[in-house]
């Protein structure tokens, strides 16, 4: 980890219809810094995940990525979004391409790769989650754990300078969260940005250099990942951990 | 007029008119229904395209076009282009079939454009969500993601909207085009066996539209195992 700051967020605000789910949220994520964000369901980790690569427009506040703010007009968040790889809950992988296709699209199709150099990126990053053997297959083939390590290395095909995660393992058998884990926990042991909005508190305390509990749309607490867990200072975070540790 | 005598009147009219019918009635049917198939698809993937324009106008423009076709009758629209498609184009000297066609692509187009733009929305939002999180422009997301997708939604639709279309394109008849319907008017005009050629003009439609239909079902069920 770093002191260069990649992402920073000021006064964050977003609201669907009449109900407030961001109230204004600042963070900073250090180069290099793993990032776990727990919470109670509702609470805004996903929305806050999203406003991070405008997947979801923030109402106010800034979203400064790399020195830039990118939620403001005239900014070609498309460009900002090619530094910045997403794994969802549902995967998203794309079932009419081929796994070797899911992964060489975005590269070949923005010109950041030859077409010869992302079939031999992509070999290598299905080499190394295990899926090589599966290039020419269908995502349908596919089991959970498998469409997940996919959606990953998808993401990771782009290079990207952060990695966001989406509570990556919520929609997955639990035999299958263990494989899915350890492609994530391997990219951080590589120095990656990471922000994962997780439900996993064992691997968010084992990962994690830092862990942000949010609520109601608002950071209530954040710190080292022993502190926040064994001793939670504001009572909101001792209740919910109460509840699910 | 006993079972014997229908049957036999048919088996005679089939003898005597079977051309008018099979090779004149069925051509200009399925003529009508292709060149509507057809030029109604691309106008409908025009209007689908412009229904997402990020211009109010446009869209407002488009959803006034589609809804106002959608709910006005066929046969009257049909009468709109029979009279004011050639007083548009005078120097063209359009005749009939082509005012017809124009009648029949303009309410198509309308209904593909539906079925084309429910077929795009069918496509998960997470798929654009994934391709833009990817740094896809909104383009590129939907040439690459959404579209390849959709058309699995969109194919069999449009295979059915051929056979309807086949059954509409009967109103023509009242113009006289020389589909189907018009052989079944001139054949009754002929001989005054109006049940007896009904019958045969039904049978017809009915070959054209059912084995149409198997198909498009066949097809469907081919796009569905490829998922």
């Amino acid at each position: 980890m770093t002191d260069t700051v990649l992402i920073e967020t000021r006064n964050l605000t977003k609201s669907f219809g009449g109900l407030q789910v961001l109230k204004g949220v600042d963070i900073q994520v250090h180069q290099g810094e793993a990032i776990a964000v727990i919470g109670p369901s509702g609470g805004g980790k996903s929305t806050f995940l999203r406003c991070l690569n405008l997947l979801e427009t923030p109402d106010s506040g800034d979203v400064i990525f790399e020195g830039q703010k990118i939620n403001q007009k005239g900014t070609d968040v498309d460009k900002y979004r090619q530094k910045m790889g997403m794994v969802f809950q549902h995967f998203n992988v794309f079932p009419h391409m081929t796994v070797q296709q899911n992964i060489t699209l975005a590269p070949v199709l923005l010109k950041k790769q030859t077409k010869a150099e992302a079939d031999a990126k992509a070999l290598y990053l299905l080499e190394r989650i295990g899926l090589l053997d599966k290039k020419d297959e269908y995502p349908r083939k596919l089991s959970g754990g498998q469409k997940q390590r996919l959606a990953i290395v998808r993401a990771l095909a782009m290079e990207p300078d952060v990695m966001l995660f989406d509570e990556p393992t919520s929609a997955l058998d639990p035999e299958m969260v263990g494989e899915v884990l350890s492609v994530i926990r391997a990219l951080v042991e590589a120095g990656m940005t990471t922000v994962i909005v997780t439900h996993e508190m064992g691997f968010a305390r084992e990962v994690s250099d830092r862990i942000l509990f949010m609520a109601d749309g608002v950071i209530v607490e954040q710190a080292a990942p022993a502190d926040l867990l064994d001793h939670p200072q504001q009572p909101r975070t001792q209740e919910f951990l109460s509840k699910v540790l | 007029m006993t079972f014997t005598t229908v049957f036999q009147n048919i088996i005679k009219l089939l003898a005597k008119y079977w051309d008018v019918f099979l090779v004149k009635g069925v051509s200009v049917t399925l003529a009508l229904s292709a060149i509507t198939v057809v030029f109604g698809a691309v106008l409908g993937a025009l209007l689908a395209l412009m229904r997402r324009s990020h211009l109010g106008v446009i869209r407002f423009l488009v959803t006034a076009f589609v809804e106002f076709i959608r709910g006005t009758p066929m046969l009257l629209q049909l009468y709109v282009g029979y009279f004011i498609v050639p007083l548009l184009f005078p120097a063209l000297e359009i005749g009939t079939f082509a005012s017809i066609s124009v009648a029949l692509v303009i309410n198509s187009g309308a209904y593909v454009s539906e079925i084309i733009r429910s077929g795009i929305q069918a496509v998960d939002i997470g798929q654009t969500e994934a391709a833009r999180s990817l740094g896809l422009t909104k383009g590129m997301t939907m040439r690459k993601v959404v579209l390849p997708q959709a058309v699995k939604n969109i194919l069999p639709a449009l295979g059915n909207e051929f056979v309807t279309i086949i059954k509409e394109t009967s109103l023509a008849s009242t113009f006289f085009v020389g589909d189907l319907m018009t052989s079944y008017l001139i054949v009754k005009g002929a001989t005054y066996l109006a049940f007896e050629s009904l019958i045969i003009v039904g049978a017809i439609y009915f070959v054209l539209t059912f084995s149409l239909s198997k198909l498009v079902g066949a097809f469907e069920r081919r796009l569905k195992q490829s998922d």
